[in-house]
């Protein structure tokens, strides 16, 4: 089902929790949301459930106007990052609870509920209590309850967040394609960019109660339309710097300098942050050469992950291979000029051409 | 050498030795008791307790008594339910105050209360009936049960109530269907100091009936009757009370220490 934010903002007491925002998304989509703990990830999806009610705007499902429908008459399933299960039903009674309140006859029941028993791995325990599950599984029967539903929107609060790294990668994998089929337009907060770019879909970057940005998954990332939007889709953080622009060069500090591309070229002269992203600063290669004292040099399977102070701000530099330096050793480090990320002083990126 | 057992063996001991005394009395005459000391019974006699389960004033007592705690344990419970789920769910106006001044009751003697119950039940007719003792035991009761509900109650994350709500549950039905069912131990805990609490409760009890719902703790606790002392009786019908309460110990056995564990007993 399509669902609309229309100018929703949720205040809690004094505090407000969500600013106003309006986001549209379509159905059958694949969303995410993105953002830090506390960022507004879990109020978006509670407002979207209804079980917030917002403190101003209209939640608009297929354009109707459903503010203030309570949460039973609206075909919505959520998981949480926490396993949540009814502890005194077994597997079967937990995976059936929303077919029984909405009265399906017996035989359909069971037909479902031993599909997606099948489709979730969880056959063999359908006849066990949650508590004598492992993490795994008793969240794989929190989305089996979720899909049995065939809610129309389904959303998932970090689900996979409390999950070992091995069960997480597999989820992961399964998850948009058990969603695909459904038709059920999905919405799922992360506070892992990696795992956002992974989901694919669309995503929304979220900081402190608002949406920074909303769009493809891959454009957000390649394009973040301002600093806190590039800040949030990445990890480790990018790499930010200001920067003085004259004329055509673009001066980093005294010793500093390169061409500036075209896109920054048509602006006026004057200040200006640039964002690089860790994986284009590299301690090999072509491009604008910067020089700084490393802090610490961590390792990362098969990557490098190299702290280092360039003119006196606190660069990250990941790259392949296994570099090892001292603490206090400087070292040369080069990134493209062209691939980084340009920003106004009111931290709104400078477009990329085409 | 493993001694473990030694300090474990003196509590028990020391624990048993007057619950030891008050048995061996039970099959004492009560000459044998008043003319000394002995460690067992020397004629041992089954007396006391065919005396009372023959006679009605003393095993009415014992009915009475049962009666007037299963109606509060009942009241109790049911009452308390809503209250602590509004204590554990909802914030409201001096919620955490009021939720602290529940246990101002339990910080008066009986007591202090018996005086104003004896004249108010004696005005409505409910002087010397089951329902007057059950309803006074509710005044420490009620109060206890919402504490300890409200500790088992935070430990269910409110997400639970929220899923329910999701998969299209109303909230009469998850209540009963989904909520209870997860509280269960809490609610066996809360029966149990219940019962508890109004089994061994007696100054409330003897105030507020006279006959027909006289409990066994006023008809055990009068020392000398018609026929002069009759403490062999007396230590019988002692030995007795203990077996209600052991018996509902047994059943909540594996959840009792959980009760004490988060504090609220």
């Amino acid at each position: 089902m399509a669902i609309e934010l229309d100018n929703v903002s949720l205040r809690v007491g004094a505090e407000t929790h969500i600013y106003e925002t309006s986001l549209s998304l379509e159905p059958g989509q694949f969303n995410i949301l993105l953002g830090t703990t506390l960022s507004g990830k879990t109020s978006l999806m509670r407002l979207m459930a209804g079980l917030e009610k917002p403190s101003s705007g209209r939640l608009l499902v297929n354009d109707q106007d459903v503010t203030g429908i309570p949460v039973q008459k609206r075909s919505v399933a959520m998981v949480y990052q926490a396993f949540i299960n009814y502890p005194s039903f077994s597997v079967y009674d937990n995976i059936a609870s929303p077919l029984r309140v909405a009265g399906l006859p017996r035989n359909e029941i069971d037909e479902k509920v031993r599909s997606f028993a099948e489709l979730l791995k969880l056959t063999p325990m359908l006849d066990r209590l949650p508590n004598e599950l492992s993490g795994g599984q008793q969240q794989r029967t929190a989305l089996a309850r979720a899909l049995v539903k065939g809610a129309e929107l389904v959303l998932l609060d970090e689900p996979l967040a409390n999950l070992d790294y091995k069960l997480r990668e597999e989820l992961r994998d399964e998850l948009p394609k058990m969603f695909a089929d459904t038709g059920a337009t999905v919405v799922y907060a992360t506070s892992e960019p990696l795992e956002a770019l992974m989901l694919g879909g669309y995503t929304a970057t979220i900081n402190e109660g608002r949406v920074i940005q909303f769009g493809q998954t891959s454009t957000i990332y390649r394009n973040p339309d301002s600093l806190t939007s590039a800040r949030v889709f990445s990890d480790p953080p990018v790499n930010v710097a200001s920067i003085d622009k004259r004329g055509g060069t673009a001066y980093l500090s005294d010793s500093v300098s390169w061409t500036v591309p075209a896109r920054l070229a048509e602006m006026p002269d004057g200040s200006y942050t640039i964002g690089v992203r860790p994986h284009h600063l590299s301690p090999q290669g072509a491009g604008v050469e910067v020089s700084g004292e490393v802090q610490i040099a961590e390792i990362s399977g098969s990557e490098s992950i190299i702290r280092v102070i360039v003119e006196g701000n606190n660069w990250v530099s990941e790259t392949h291979g296994i570099h090892s330096y001292e603490f206090g050793q400087s070292a040369s480090f080069f990134f493209n000029s062209s691939r980084c990320l340009y920003f106004d002083v009111n931290e709104q990126l400078i477009e990329t051409q085409g | 050498m493993n001694r473990k057992w030694v300090v474990p063996t003196l509590y028990i001991l020391f624990l048993m030795l007057p619950i030891y005394g008050l048995l061996s009395m039970s099959f004492k005459t009560t000459n044998e008791i008043l003319g000394g000391f002995s460690f067992f019974p020397q004629q041992f006699t089954l007396a006391n307790y065919i005396k009372i389960f023959t006679d009605p004033t003393w095993y009415n007592g014992y009915i009475n008594s049962l009666i007037y705690v299963v109606i509060n344990t009942l009241i109790s419970v049911s009452v308390a339910l809503p209250a602590a789920y509004a204590f554990s769910r909802y914030r409201f106006l001096g919620d955490k105050h009021l939720f602290f001044w529940l246990l101002t009751n339990r910080m008066a003697p009986p007591a202090v209360f018996a005086l104003p119950f004896f004249q108010l039940y004696s005005a409505i007719e409910l002087f010397d009936t089951h329902l007057a003792v059950a309803l006074a035991h509710c005044l420490f009761n009620i109060p206890l049960a919402v504490w300890i509900l409200e500790g088992f109650m935070s430990g269910i994350p409110k997400e639970l109530d929220e899923t329910a709500y999701l998969d299209g549950y109303s909230f009469p039905r998850f209540f009963v269907r989904i909520f209870i069912p997860t509280i269960a131990a809490g609610i066996g805990v809360t029966m149990f100091f219940c019962f508890m609490y109004s089994w061994v409760e007696l100054l409330l009890a003897k105030t507020l009936t006279s006959v027909s719902a006289k409990p066994i703790a006023a008809t055990m606790t009068r020392t000398a009757s018609t026929s002069g002392y009759e403490l062999g009786l007396l230590a019988a019908a002692g030995s007795l009370t203990i077996i209600p309460g052991a018996f509902v110990i047994y059943f909540v056995r594996n959840y009792i220490a959980k009760g004490f564990a988060l504090g609220r007993v």
